[in-house]
Order: C-alpha cells, then structure tokens, then sequence
C-alpha cells in the first residue's frame, strides 16, 4: 500500500534538483559523505546498546521487568518491550536508535512491536539534549514549566504512537 | 540517566545469569551481541548516507528557504508577545522547515538562532520566557516529514517496505504537537508572569537600577 512513498520522495528531490540547476552528484556525493561522518557516529551506539540489551535479555532480567511492568503497559496498551525505548529516547538519541534496532531485529520489522518502535523513533526528540542545548544558548538557567511539557509532549507522542501502529497496519 | 540504564543492564543480566549458571552463554553473547550490533550499524550507515545524499540535493534546491516562508505566517499567532517581522520568526521557520524534512543538522543552528533572539525580547534574563517555552514545544514535538532514521533501521532491517511508516509517523506527531500547544496556551493563560504587551525596544532602560 505505501509503495509509492519512497518512488516518489525521491523521484520528487531529483526533479526538483534538475529544475534549479542543482549539480546533483556533487550534492549527493557532500551529503553522503557528511551521511557517513553521522553514520560513524552511530556505529559504536548500536553496537553498545546491542550487548547491554543482549545481556539483560541471556541474564533472564528482561523476562522479570516485562512481567512487572505488564499491568502499567496494559493501561497504556503498549507493548512492554518498548519500555527501555521509550525510557531512553528523551536522553539520547544514539542510544535510542540502537534500541529501535534491536527491537526490530528481535521482532522483525513488519511487526507490531517492530512497526510501533520505527513510528516512536520517527515521531519523537531528543528533548532532554534539545533543552540543554537551546535553553543554554540562551544563557536561561530556570527553565520553569519547559522540561514538564516537553516530556509531556512525548509522553503523548508514545501513545499515538502505539495507537498509530494499531491503526494504520 | 542513559548510563545508569546501560550499566545496570549489563550487570543484572550478568549477575541474575551467573546465579543461573549460564556463565558460557553470557560470555557468548556478550560477544556475539557486538559483533551484531557492528552489522546493522554498518547497514545503518549506508543508507543514512543515501538519505543525507538526496536531501543535499533538497536543500541545494532551495526547498528549505521555500518552505521556511510558508511556515512562517503559521507559527506567528503562536507568539503573541514577540513583535511582527521580528528576525525571530525567519530563523524559528528555518529551524522548522530543516527539522520537518529530516535536516537535523541544518536544524540546530537555526533553532540556537532563534533562542539567542527570544532572549533579546527576554524581559527576565536567566529565566526562560514565555514565547521560548512555545518555541522549545513545538520544537521538540515537531513535525518530520521524513522519518530518515527510522526509514534507514527498517531497511536495514531487511523490511518489506522500510517506508510503510511515513504516514503513521506523520499522524503520530500531529497528536502530540497540538496536546503540547493546547496545554502551552493553558499555561500562558493562569501564568502570574503573563505579559500584557510586547516589552517596548529598549525596555529594559525602565527596569530600576
């Protein structure tokens, strides 16, 4: 069904590009490169959250959280296996997408658990990273009610988001 | 916070699994799991350079300074206290415009712009106003058109169609921006601090001392 998403997007940026004289390989290749620089940073986070959650799951701890953290899931009717993700996405982002990994690679990407994960990873910020940053450059040290809403924001955007995934697929 | 979580995984998963005594198959995975992890991170790589490739190709075209002046007349019933044709507003519509096509790079020199010009309309400096606080919300709830990460984890994850999300994700940040901003101006409206007009240029001369 979504098929034309990626065609399309693509097909769109290229024309888009010939039309204002864009030199496009140039362009690709500084990007991409500037792609690899950001991909290299990633690396060592996947590989770092891949061992913790593979630990947590061959110590037998994961099965012990999931069973304690069932009703509260429940309540929020989102797979307990996203908790460390949803834990974890307002702190760092590097960490956070190791996680979606390896949700996705446990789960398989296509299911609801994996499909919930990519939709909360694409639908969400790094807030506590964006408040530092933003609120120091503005030389704020009392933040007053931003953290709470912020987090509030995100707290929402999990929820839609495991309705999104329930919904649409 | 993040480092209290990865250690406290790695030793509750050896500790619970060495009591169990599956000390070999932890030492296992403990192996086997980075080798892993390098893999899709590799994966992972490839396709964030295809990504960060074409949306070069975007932004070369213009696309962000296009959008940017179609965001602008949107965000500004959202900032009562801060003036018409402020310099907050174009670099405020940049930092959106970037964060909405997935150029979180390009994104956070603007958004540091427009806090530094916030901070100039600040009628408590060291405290974060009003129209900052809006900025950080719709900022952190914003919109993305193309999730690009989480489109790159679901190729590399070999999925039938890596991006079947887009949609999802799309409606997934609608909910939250307009909860956040709802509860913003709710806030605004009890704050004891809420501002009846813009701070006139130069008002902080009034301010004794």
């Amino acid at each position: 069904m979504a098929g034309w998403v990626i065609p399309v997007l693509v097909s769109t940026i290229l024309l888009v590009g010939l039309a204002r004289r864009v030199d496009l390989l140039d362009a690709f290749v500084d990007g991409a490169l500037e792609g690899a620089q950001m991909g290299l940073r990633i690396l060592p986070f996947i590989m770092a959250i891949y061992v913790g959650v593979g630990l947590f799951q061959a110590g037998g701890v994961m099965d012990l959280v999931a069973e304690t953290l069932a009703p509260l899931a429940q309540l929020l009717r989102l797979p307990v296996e996203l908790f460390p993700l949803m834990l974890i996405r307002p702190f760092s982002g590097g960490a956070a997408m190791g996680l979606v990994a390896d949700i996705l690679r446990e789960h398989g990407p296509d299911s609801l658990v994996g499909r919930t994960a990519s939709i909360m990873e694409g639908s969400s910020e790094t807030t506590f990273y964006v408040l530092t940053v933003y609120l120091g450059a503005a030389g704020v040290k009392r933040s007053r009610y931003a953290l709470p809403l912020c987090l509030l924001g995100d707290l929402v955007g999990f929820v839609a988001a495991g309705w999104a995934g329930r919904t649409f697929f | 916070m993040v480092n209290w979580l990865w250690a406290a995984m790695i030793l509750s998963g050896f500790a619970m699994g060495l009591v169990r005594g599956a000390g070999t198959s932890l030492t296992q995975s403990f192996f086997s799991q980075a080798a892993a992890g390098f893999q899709t991170g590799l994966q992972v790589l490839i396709y964030i350079m295809l990504w960060f490739g074409l949306s070069r190709i975007a932004e070369r075209a213009g696309v962000l300074e296009l959008l940017a002046r179609c965001i602008q007349p949107l965000v500004r019933p959202l900032f009562p206290t801060v003036p018409k044709g402020h310099p907050a507003f174009s670099a405020m519509a940049l930092n959106l415009a970037a964060n909405f096509l997935g150029l979180a790079n390009a994104a956070t020199p603007f958004g540091l712009k427009t806090m530094q010009e916030l901070s100039r309309l600040n009628p408590r400096p060291g405290e974060a106003s009003q129209a900052m606080i809006t900025f950080l919300a719709l900022n952190s709830a914003a919109i993305g058109l193309v999730p690009s990460t989480a489109i790159a984890l679901r190729a590399a994850a070999g999925a039938a169609n890596p991006g079947d999300i887009v949609v999802p994700s799309i409606v997934a940040t609608a909910i939250p921006l307009g909860v956040v901003l709802a509860v913003d101006w709710v806030i605004r409206q009890v704050d004891p601090r809420r501002p009846s007009l813009p701070p006139p240029r130069g008002g902080r001369l009034w301010r004794a001392g």
